[in-house]
């Protein structure tokens, strides 16, 4: 009956493009594992240092958005203990419920929904969101109204490991790991270990 | 391509493992302060009942309103079909006030397909007679996989009224297409000939049925539906199919019991049994919430060859 609803839809999403590469499009690496490492060991120094003692890191807490953002959100609490020992807890947002294109169409199968987990109370906890591609900023828009039905933090940033640009929403990421700069006829493909077996950003069309 | 939701052949194998795990997804939404996410919004569901209920009516409403749904209850008692209007009639009135969905609860087995041949709405079948009510088939099965982790190859054993019982006939659909070993068991007076040709066994002693069962499924006992004598009386029905905790021991030593609901204790079920160890009913009841909306959800999407 809905079968159709087997099959993920893209929503401003880094899903690889199987057809980019049978068009022939060139593709190129803008990131390799190296330099996604190093990337996101900076960015866990720049939240040590924009968060000094009193309060340090002590109501800081992730929230990573399904899929790619919640590895990304694991390793920069990881990176974090590394430079202070002290890691942060992390949660998993499923934004699909929340999407603003949900039920606009007429035609086309349900998006898979996820399990949200954030096991920790989010009440007066600095939240950094963290992503792995800011793109329109529809996501993003979705993830904070999912995160404010948990309660009310202190106060959330956004932390993206890549910018491609063309904002559709008033929307700005506080810790940016790449700017990239691109056209929306190009797709941002970033895969993580965890998830597709390698680190690495790439940009096709 | 289907749109609405009348019966477990609606769907495919896929589609049910789809619906169990959306709502593991909708389950946690029921554990957070605020038990809403704005999905639905702008969505009319009516819910449609024309026989008494409390457990599946609560249960939707709850659901669609989780899912930020605008709701509206019909039931028969304060409706026009007391007036000598037909079922087909309160339909085509109800669908001109532009709904997106009817849950619908009938007394006549195949109510949901008559609808679903005249409105546009999608129509969720929440048990039509004696034929299906296949959210509480999907809502049995996403207990039993919670709690055993899979359905294929496990021993389930459905005892009671089999004759009139419409979750007899969605679950034994949805256990037997996933896989499961289904044995079902009652007096020999309510047994629906031709029961066999569902893929299922089927036994008349309930000691040798519950035997190595991994999970024990008991049917209510419906008076209001039985024309004649099908056993001489409740406490001899007890007597010779009872759920007792000497019973259950016969089967595995983590067998879970269920029951639909509404419940006769000392009838079909023991209330030692009802209320002890290995009773998962009320865990149905909670889940039948995060089902629901997993199901209202995947319906409320555009469909192909709209």
């Amino acid at each position: 009956m809905f079968d159709a609803a087997l099959r993920c839809t893209r929503f401003e999403s880094s899903i690889p493009d199987p057809e980019s590469r049978l068009r022939g499009d060139p593709v190129s690496l803008v990131m390799d594992a190296d330099r996604m490492s190093r990337t996101l060991t900076r960015i866990a120094h720049e939240i040590v240092e924009r968060h000094p003692a009193p309060p340090g890191l002590d109501d800081l807490a992730l929230v990573g958005i399904r899929t790619r953002g919640v590895p990304i959100a694991r390793r920069i609490a990881h990176a974090i203990r590394e430079i202070n020992g002290h890691e942060p807890p992390t949660g998993a947002l499923d934004i699909t419920l929340y999407r603003d294109d949900l039920m606009r169409h007429a035609v086309g199968p349900q998006p898979l929904v996820r399990r949200t987990e954030i096991n920790f109370s989010i009440d007066d906890k600095r939240i950094l969101l963290v992503d792995d591609v800011l793109y329109t900023g529809r996501t993003i828009r979705a993830a904070l109204d999912a995160l404010i039905d948990f309660g009310r933090p202190k106060a959330i940033q956004l932390v993206v490991l890549v910018d491609r640009g063309h904002r559709e929403l008033p929307i700005k990421a506080d810790y940016v790991g790449k700017n990239l700069p691109t056209s929306t006829a190009q797709s941002v493909q970033v895969r993580l270990t965890e998830i597709d077996g390698r680190d690495e950003v790439e940009i096709a069309g | 391509m289907k749109k609405d939701l009348l019966s477990i052949a609606d769907l495919s194998s896929d589609e049910i493992r789809l619906v169990l795990d959306t709502a593991e997804a909708m389950r946690e939404i029921g554990e957070r302060p605020i038990k809403k996410v704005p999905t639905l919004r702008g969505k009319t569901v009516v819910n449609l009942f024309f026989e008494p209920s409390t457990r599946t009516r609560t249960s939707f409403e709850i659901a669609e309103k989780r899912l930020s749904a605008d709701t509206l209850n019909v039931a028969v008692a304060s409706s026009s079909v007391l007036k000598g209007e037909t079922l087909a009639d309160t339909a085509l009135n109800i669908e001109a006030m532009a709904p997106d969905m009817i849950v619908l609860r009938h007394g006549s087995s195949g109510a949901g397909h008559l609808l679903s041949r005249l409105c546009r709405s999608r129509i969720i079948n929440a048990g039509d007679g004696m034929h299906e009510h296949p959210t509480q088939a999907l809502l049995d099965a996403f207990t039993i996989r919670e709690h055993k982790q899979r359905i294929d190859g496990l021993k389930v054993v459905i005892v009671g009224d089999l004759l009139h019982s419409r979750v007899l006939r969605s679950n034994v659909q949805l256990l037997t297409r996933l896989g499961a070993n289904v044995r079902v068991c009652g007096p020999a007076t309510m047994v629906p000939p031709g029961i066999e040709r569902l893929g299922v066994t089927v036994s008349t002693s309930v000691d040798e049925a519950v035997a190595d069962a991994d999970v024990i499924m008991l049917l209510r006992i419906q008076q209001e539906r039985m024309q004649g004598a099908f056993f001489p009386s409740l406490r001899e029905y007890f007597h010779v199919f009872g759920m007792t905790a000497e019973r259950v021991r016969r089967a595995k030593p983590d067998v879970i019991i269920m029951h639909p609901g509404p419940m006769n204790r000392g009838v079909e079920i023991a209330s030692d049994v009802a209320d002890g160890p290995y009773s998962v009913i009320l865990e149905q009841v909670a889940n039948g919430v995060a089902v629901r909306m997993a199901v209202l959800y995947l319906l409320a999407g555009g469909q192909e060859g709209d």
